[in-house]
């Protein structure tokens, strides 16, 4: 009976010391990371690589995800405006609604899945085949080389896919509001664009979509680059990027929108 | 001779080293001295590759002392090490070729790294050492369409870009067709003496061993258990030695993986 207690609370410990130690090999890991982004950007080229396989790659995704949402959140929100006599206003929803939340949040779970998964599998695959190794012993820091141009990628990346995705969802909006249901298209517009804030609005959306741009991209390097160098290793960690990638933009995303909006309360 | 031939390049002394609790490396003193080609033998598991990491300054050892060209490696801050590193080649066991990069780009990576040459200087040297390896004609090639040994020459001629001082290979004959395995020993042995270098091959491949290299270090329990020539090797007597030279499953090195006896096993309930 005893004895079966102190088991438990001995696997307790070990968990906890365990997923401590990881967290803080996190913190220093992203510590040695913000110290090279500065020799990491001046090497533009790798960065620009980079971009171009995280972002660009993902703009078509980007793109027609938010004209599909953008076309939801029309006749989700038209059903309801309507019963008000206040369908005009469905403009002001709509590109709120993407604007301040589900451009940053939806683009960012995207950008996880699409774009960090890959960054996470391709680290772990240069960890298990020891290209890592081999850059460190060529004198070249690989943190510098590897981990900070995808990481800056991201943050360049992902704000202006969530532009992106906003706009397209916009548009998607127009499409069903203005030319199928009917609305009208002066309306539409006019009220959208006296109603959405700069600061309050769009800059909001953009800093939220820097702030999970950070978190995204700082967890996909960390996992790839502290893989366990087996194909199961490369595998966990790509599952482990997505998942706690996703988590951590949903968790950013309640604890900014308090701080922003927290006047309401 | 002067003072500095008369050092050697690598001078290890009482190392030890090991992981969580359990040490790999327990007392190993080691030297190799200048243009020597050294082979290092030792069972799977034995901490060879923890040795070359150790020499390279990618581990730190708990004590003890690791020269390399005068400089203690573990006391070595971040420059310094690299610094250092510029001077060492290292060959790994698959090639850790750059699967992103093309041949060319591959061995073009030390000088566009390391040096400010212009891309045509970088050209002909690249074209050089892949002319040394035999493979100038796959520059435009990818990694993953190269064969075992071909990667292997690849990274071989990548890992002498910068003219190392000293080569550490780790396993480079594992899983090569005989033909290869003869082609890149060749190599080992004629770069070690045509560019002065001196040589640490960690190896299980013990014909070819034989054939290149100047003295057999056997690792054995974290240390050094024997040190001889090519010739001391055949006429050895040593059991663990002759284990390993004529491939006996069964000698110092145990058959059977640590267990409880077999009948108590068998009987046990
Ligand atoms: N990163 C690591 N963490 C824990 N143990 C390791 C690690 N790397 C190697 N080992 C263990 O150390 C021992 C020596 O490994 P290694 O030097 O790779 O042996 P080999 O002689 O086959 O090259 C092995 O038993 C291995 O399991
Ligand atoms: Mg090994």
């Amino acid at each position: 009976m005893i004895g079966a207690l102190l088991n438990g609370l001995t696997a307790l410990g070990s968990t906890v010391t365990r997923r401590l130690e990881r967290l803080g090999l996190a913190a220093r890991f992203s510590l040695t990371v913000i110290m090279v982004l500065w020799p990491a950007l001046r090497r533009t080229p790798l960065v620009i690589r980079e971009v171009y396989f995280s972002g660009v790659r993902s703009i078509s995704i980007i793109t027609v995800s938010g004209l599909f949402v953008g076309m939801v959140l029309a006749v989700q929100g038209y059903e309801v405006l309507q019963r008000y006599g206040s369908a005009d206003s469905l403009g002001v929803i709509v590109s709120l609604s993407l604007v301040r939340e589900l451009g940053p949040v939806v683009s960012a779970l995207l950008f996880a899945g699409r774009a960090s998964s890959a960054v996470t599998a391709e680290i772990g695959l240069m960890r298990a085949t020891e290209q890592l190794d081999a850059m460190d012993m060529m004198a070249v820091n690989p943190i510098t080389r590897v981990v900070a141009p995808r990481f800056l990628a991201a943050i360049i990346s992902l704000p202006l896919l969530s532009a992106i995705f906003s706009a397209a969802g916009i548009f998607g909006s127009y499409l069903v509001g203005v030319k199928l249901i009917g609305i009208d298209d002066g309306a539409f517009w006019s009220q959208m664009q006296a109603n959405v804030d700069f600061r309050l609005d769009i800059l909001n959306g953009l800093l939220k979509s820097v702030v999970f741009a950070v978190a995204v991209g700082l967890v996909s390097v960390f996992e790839g680059y502290h893989a366990a160098p087996t194909a199961e290793g490369v595998s966990s960690a790509t599952t482990r990027t997505v998942v706690t990638a996703s988590l951590a933009v949903l968790m950013l995303d309640f604890v900014l929108t308090v701080l922003m909006f927290r006047g309401l309360m | 001779m002067s003072a500095s031939e008369a050092t050697p390049l690598i001078d290890m002394k009482n190392v030890r080293f090991g992981y969580g609790e359990r040490l790999i490396i327990d007392g190993l003193s080691l030297t190799v001295r200048k243009g020597e080609i050294v082979a290092l033998m030792g069972g799977s598991g034995s901490g060879k590759t923890t040795l070359l990491g150790l020499l390279g300054g990618r581990i730190q050892p708990i004590s003890g002392e690791i020269h390399v060209a005068g400089q203690n490696v573990p006391t070595l801050a971040r420059k310094e090490l690299y610094t250092l590193r510029r001077r060492i080649g290292m060959l790994f066991q698959f090639g850790a070729l750059f699967t992103d990069l093309n041949v060319f780009d591959n061995v073009a990576f030390p000088y566009r790294e390391q040096t400010d040459l212009p891309e045509p200087v970088i050209r002909d040297l690249v074209l050089m050492k892949l002319e040394a390896v035999g493979l100038r004609g796959a520059h435009p090639l990818m990694p993953s369409e190269l064969s075992g040994g071909m990667a292997r020459r690849v990274a071989l001629a990548r890992a002498v870009a910068l003219d190392p001082m000293l080569m550490l290979y780790d396993e480079p004959f594992t899983g090569l067709d005989p033909i290869s395995v003869g082609i890149v020993g060749r190599l080992i042995k004629r770069l070690n003496s045509a560019m002065g270098m001196t040589s640490l091959i960690v190896t299980h491949d013990l014909t070819e061993t034989l054939r290149i290299a100047d003295r057999v270090v056997m690792l054995a329990s974290g240390r050094i258990h024997s040190d001889l020539s090519p010739e001391g090797m055949h006429s050895s007597t040593d059991p663990f030695v002759r284990q390993f030279a004529d491939g006996l499953p069964d000698g110092p090195v145990p058959f059977h993986h640590p267990a409880r006896p077999y009948a108590e096993e068998l009987f046990a309930r």
